[in-house]
């Protein structure tokens, strides 16, 4: 039974009164289809209006079985609705990890794959599609079809990254990647400027991850500085004789809730310090290693559950783009800039190298990624309107998993594979069939 | 962990399914019963991947009280714990015009489920340890309007826990009677439920799973539950028959 139901994404705006049902049967999704154009929504982790469609929106998070395992190869076979989190519970004490993972674990695997998640190990293993066997998509028609790398390899390559405009997903099968241990060994190095961290990136291309962190308070001959964190796994070798009773256990995890809206005033100001702090001190401290968990070094927003409260009634806004290689330098300098002298900080700033991808329609390509998070006030949106043209300009494109406001125009600007895609959709009843309210915005 | 194995009764209910996995996480074994068993392969290979449990689905019909014993017979072995997540809301309004279907609700509430329980905890008693999990409802605590029929089994349902705890106290048995309240479940979709006082199934689970290790005897899902029930309960008759709540 369906319910009218106050809903967004996971920055909170835009809020939509959308229709939602909870199907636990593919019968349940053709009776569905046969109403109307739907969207099919995992955990709600888009940041934001890529899951919302007011009409019809499909909770699947009641298709959470995994299905099979296979403990030589692990590749897993499992619904749509899976939680990344369930995957990790159930695995990591047998030696398995996700072979990619965006930033938390309280996604769902169909969402993984309609945005083609990627994570810190990009420049070393691709998105998260790299590691997908096959999907079973259900069509327009109620038909569901598997499609892999074999079979219906168009349906396959669209769907990877497709954001659920090529049909529903319904199960997949993905290989899990061994791991000796759930501990990471993370290295921190501060950088002084732009041009210092990408030299400290490209310097990184062998480590598995990396991503670096910005201090976007600093301008002038400090635009650009960072903490650059890279990560191996651990050995079983490298643990603590206590850690290695028990590799893949978790020590003291504590959980803090955010039970309010943070009023607006309260932002930036002090992350920005405790930045400064930590530069300084690790600065002082010269680069070393340490061992993290795997929660804390992955996951570590997830132990507050609603941080997404922290940015205010108003809600957050992420702006995510990529600059292609030969551009980023450049790009990233004219970004950064702008945003120094909009004196609108972002509470988080992460600045990525991405490897080589060439795909359908999914975000990644090689170069740089810049994501920042804002409060959604007038004035960032009006900063943001900057920040797109800046990459377009430098021949960036958009992560649509972030975005939740952007114009049709832009993004059709950035994205030269537009009008293939749209080609597809225009195929089988696509178009008709599935939808949301970014899809329609963008023009999708 | 590990541990004997648990018996879910109602197996292909969320509360039941959710009770299994929190069970199996814990290490115990699984057997799963409903009707029509074999439909269940999914949420056994499920449990099986994840927490490496056997898993094993039995046919079972809570109406057909006649083959309960041969039931608990046809188990591959007698569990430690059982849990019974057997029960229908109906309908309210059809129940009051028709009485087969305020039968059904109140077999499927009371008649079933004690039928089952009362064979489990012979068993038990006769083996000298177990526990029995039944989950009831706030719902019985006091007749309303909107669902009486429904309280009114379930009323029967907590009576009977209670009376068998008392009954099976110093044998070795446990009784656990679980009165959830509000759930986010097929049973109450698309109803307007206020967020505070619902739980989801996996709040349930866990409650049940902390109960049974605690030896509880009633447990509240959501502690808010208790004292709204008491405020309930000791509303005066005369005051509570012109409510609407």
């Amino acid at each position: 039974m369906p319910r009218m139901t106050m809903l967004s994404g996971w920055g909170r705006f835009p809020k939509l009164h959308c229709k939602v049902s909870r199907p636990r049967t593919e019968a349940d999704l053709r009776n569905l289809l046969a109403e109307g154009s739907l969207i099919a929504r995992g955990n709600g982790r888009a940041y934001g209006d890529s899951a919302l469609n007011t009409r019809a929106t499909a909770d699947m998070r009641q298709f959470n079985h995994m299905l099979a395992f296979d403990a030589e190869t692990g590749q897993l076979t499992a619904e749509a609705g899976v939680m990344l989190g369930d995957v990790i519970a159930a695995f990591l004490p047998r030696g398995w990890f996700p072979p990619v993972t965006p930033g938390t674990q309280f996604v769902t695997l169909g969402g993984m794959i309609a945005a083609d998640v990627h994570g810190k190990n990009h420049h070393r293993h691709g998105s998260f599609g790299n590691f997908v066997d096959w999907i079973d998509v259900m069509q327009a028609d109620g038909e569901i079809l598997r499609c892999s790398p074999d079979d219906n390899r168009d349906l396959f390559e669209w769907t990877i990254g497709g954001m659920g405009l090529t049909g529903i997903i319904l199960r997949a099968a993905f290989r899990l990647s061994r791991v000796e241990t759930g501990w990471v060994k993370q290295t921190v190095i501060p950088t002084a400027d732009l041009e210092s961290t990408m030299t400290a990136f490209e310097a990184a291309q062998d480590a598995t991850y990396s991503v670096a962190w910005i201090d976007c308070l600093s301008s002038g001959t400090r635009l650009g500085r960072s903490l650059l964190l890279l990560g191996e796994h651990a050995s079983r070798g490298e643990l603590s004789a206590a850690a290695q009773a028990n590799p893949f256990a978790i020590l003291n995890r504590r959980k803090l809730a955010i039970a309010f809206d943070m009023p607006s005033i309260l932002h930036a100001v002090p992350l920005a310090r405790a930045f400064n702090a930590l530069h300084h001190w690790r600065g002082a401290a010269g680069t070393r290693s340490r061992l993290v968990d795997w929660y804390r070094y992955f996951y570590p927003l997830d132990a507050i559950p609603g941080w997404n409260r922290l940015y205010g009634r108003e809600g957050l806004i992420q702006f995510q783009c990529v600059l292609p290689l030969d551009r980023s330098r450049q790009g990233l300098h004219v970004l950064l800039g702008a945003i120094a002298a909009s004196r609108q900080a972002p509470l988080l700033a992460v600045l990525k190298r991405m490897g080589r991808q060439d795909s359908r329609f999914s975000f990644p390509m090689e170069g740089y990624t810049l994501a920042l998070d804002f409060p959604a006030t007038p004035a960032v949106l009006e900063l943001l309107k900057r920040l797109d043209r800046i990459a377009i300009e430098h021949g960036g494109r958009f992560y649509l998993a972030k975005d939740s406001r952007m114009a049709a125009a832009t993004f059709r600007a950035s994205e030269p594979r537009l009008p293939e895609f749209l080609a597809m959709r225009a195929e089988k009843g696509r178009a008709q069939a599935f939808a949301s309210a970014q899809s329609e915005r963008l023009g999708l | 962990m590990s541990g004997g194995p648990v018996l879910i009764l109602g197996g292909r209910s969320d509360i039941g399914l959710a009770a299994a996995r929190r069970f199996a996480a814990a290490g115990h074994p699984i057997q799963l019963a409903a009707r029509n068993a074999e439909s269940l392969q999914a949420a056994r290979t499920d449990i099986e991947i994840r927490y490496g449990v056997p898993v094993t689905l039995h046919e079972f019909d809570a109406l057909d009280t006649g083959s309960h014993a041969r039931f608990v017979d046809s188990l591959n072995i007698l569990p430690n714990i059982a849990v019974c997540a057997v029960g229908v809301l109906g309908d309210q309004k059809e129940g009051e015009r028709e009485c087969t279907s305020a039968i059904l609700v109140m077999r499927s509430n009371y008649e079933g489920p004690v039928a089952i329980l009362s064979e489990l905890a012979n068993r038990f008693e006769t083996r000298g340890s177990g526990t029995l999990v039944g989950i009831s409802s706030v719902a019985g605590e006091r007749g309303r309007a909107s669902n009486y029929i429904y309280g009114s089994a379930k009323a029967g349902f907590s009576a009977f826990l209670s009376g068998l705890r008392n009954r099976l106290s110093g044998s070795g048995v446990h009784v656990v009677t679980v009165l959830p309240g509000f759930v986010a479940t097929r049973m109450t979709e698309g109803m307007d439920l206020p967020p505070r006082l619902t739980a989801q199934p996996e709040d349930v689970a866990a409650a049940i799973l902390r109960a049974v290790e605690k030896q509880k005897n009633v447990v509240y899902v959501r502690p808010v539950w208790r004292l709204v029930m008491a405020v309930i309960r000791n509303i005066p008759e005369p005051i509570f028959r012109r409510m609407r709540i």
